[in-house]
């Protein structure tokens, strides 16, 4: 019998929840990993019993951790092998060093910091773990400060992608509010050499070549915080979805505005339509409808909660412009909740999931593509991340 | 165990001890000098998953928001080659991994 399990990442620790095709009850197991954050857990899409999670923290820094089993024990990759007990510590478990060195790395080592100076580089966490599409053992890591990583022998060692960090615009890269990470990868299942990522507040960058080289795809975009609001970096995109049946086409929830690109991120347009309000977090591609997309208007960048106190998901059936307000078994008083940019997934039964967490500590599911919604839990610690694994 | 090494009771946080997968405190083997970097290598090479826990990768600097106690005195702003005193060397005292405190 089918299924799904859903992956809930909050600030004090993870949660699964796991229900048959038919989405009305629910198991729920945690927390894991209980008083850390999880920034992101996600399954690898050719074994489901493989997943990766970012548990982080601001006193004992991070630690990835994986399950071999779909979430019922884990462990930290790397972390079981025992060196020479009187040596100097041998593993490289949950080490994210920024590649600098002359062969493969960037010289690179400044950023542009808040008050416009240079600043060093620093790892502060992991804010999204990417499977690979096609190896378990392959993973991506998008980090705080800005790069990116990659480990080819399921999480135990890591080593960073230089190229992005080093391809000429970085000491132009800036923190937002949040920090300067690294929170989107997407990548595309007919090309394996072309990923696209999303950096706040640089913008989003693609390679063709498997990660040697990058450039900044961010033409169209216009941000009124930057001096030049149309600049090559420096926007704050804050998500980007794909459906993997039209790589091509990409959407995203900037700053302010949601965009829409039909040639690979070389150029973008607009597609807020009739929004409430364009600025949000997620952004959703529906499982079986590629010109189907969610997002949860936010009613500004200094109040960020839902216009009104009405918690609605929007949705266009044909790419953006139009949109529909999805209410059904949502709050539409009195609610002041965030979605981030990482919590909301859809699942890829025949009657397509839709499911998203609040700062509020809900998660919620409609089994019908969002025309009906009701909470699988009400009160988690704020949820950060949500993704959803649809399993055999 | 050589004459020359050890016994140094180690006090972990919460946390570390969860992800230790260990209970109360910590006793390790450390040959001479006993000192913090000779201490965190004992506890790092006894327990993998604690690198970069307490010290960061690459640097090998104490973690902003951990301190080091001993003996009721804060060595936490003492260089890693810092001899630790003879009570933590023979066991009588622990050498202590603090978390900061955090309200709210």
């Amino acid at each position: 019998m089918s299924g799904v399990r859903v992956l809930v990442g909050t600030r004090k620790g993870a949660f699964i929840l796991t229900s048959d095709e038919k989405r009305q009850d629910w198991k729920i197991d945690g927390p894991l990993f209980g008083g850390w954050e999880v920034y992101h857990m996600k399954g690898s899409p050719v074994d489901p019993n493989r997943i990766y999670a970012s548990q982080s923290s601001s006193w004992f820094g991070q630690i990835i951790q994986r399950s071999d089993d779909g979430g019922k024990t884990w462990y930290a990759p790397g972390g079981e092998e025992l060196p020479d007990p009187y040596g100097p510590p041998a593993g490289i478990s949950n080490r994210f060093l920024y590649d600098t060195s002359a062969e493969t790395g960037a010289p690179l080592t400044t950023h542009q910091w808040y008050d416009g100076t240079q600043h060093p580089w620093e790892f502060k966490r992991v804010w999204h773990l990417e499977p690979s599409l096609t190896d378990p053992d392959v993973v991506y890591a998008g980090v705080e400060d800005a790069a990116l990583f990659r480990s080819t022998d399921g999480g135990k060692s890591w080593h960073e992608l230089a190229g992005l960090r080093g391809h000429g615009s970085g000491e132009q890269w800036m923190p937002g509010a949040g920090g300067m990470c690294l929170h989107t990868i997407v990548l595309d299942p007919t090309n394996p050499d072309r990923i696209f990522v999303a950096i706040s507040a640089a913008g989003a960058f693609r390679t063709d070549d498997g990660g040697k080289i990058w450039k900044p795809i961010n033409r169209g975009l216009r941000s009124e915080f930057m001096p030049n609001p149309t600049a090559e970096v420096g926007h704050c995109v804050h998500r980007i979805d794909m459906h993997p049946s039209r790589p091509n086409v990409l959407f995203m929830q900037k700053h302010w505005d949601v965009m829409r690109s039909d040639d690979g991120g070389d150029s973008w347009y607009e597609v807020s339509g009739n929004l409430p309000t364009d600025f949000g977090f997620p952004i959703q591609v529906h499982a079986h409808e590629p010109e189907t997309i969610y997002v949860v208007p936010i009613k500004s960048d200094s109040e960020h909660f839902p216009p009104d106190g009405k918690l609605r998901v929007y949705r266009s059936r044909n790419g953006g412009n139009n949109w529909e307000a999805l209410t059904n078994g949502l709050p539409q008083s009195d609610c002041y909740v965030n979605i981030l940019r990482d919590a909301m997934s859809v699942d890829r039964l025949d009657s397509c999931g839709v499911y998203f967490g609040t700062t509020g500590g809900q998660v919620y599911c409609s089994p019908d593509s969002g025309d009906h919604w009701y909470p699988i839990v009400r009160d988690l610690p704020p949820v950060v991340s949500v993704e959803v694994q649809t399993l055999p | 165990m050589s004459a020359m090494v050890s016994q140094v009771r180690v006090e972990l946080p919460f946390h570390l001890r969860n992800l230790a997968k260990v209970q109360g405190e910590v006793r390790l083997d450390v040959p001479p000098p006993v000192t913090i970097q000779t201490v965190l290598d004992a506890l790092e090479a006894a327990y993998p998953v604690l690198r970069g826990t307490i010290r960061e990768h690459g640097t090998g600097k104490r973690r902003a928001f951990l301190r080091f106690f001993a003996c009721a005195t804060d060595y936490s702003h003492e260089p890693a080659d810092t001899v630790l005193p003879e009570a933590v060397a023979a066991g009588k005292e622990p050498f202590m991994v603090v978390g900061a405190v955090a309200g709210g």
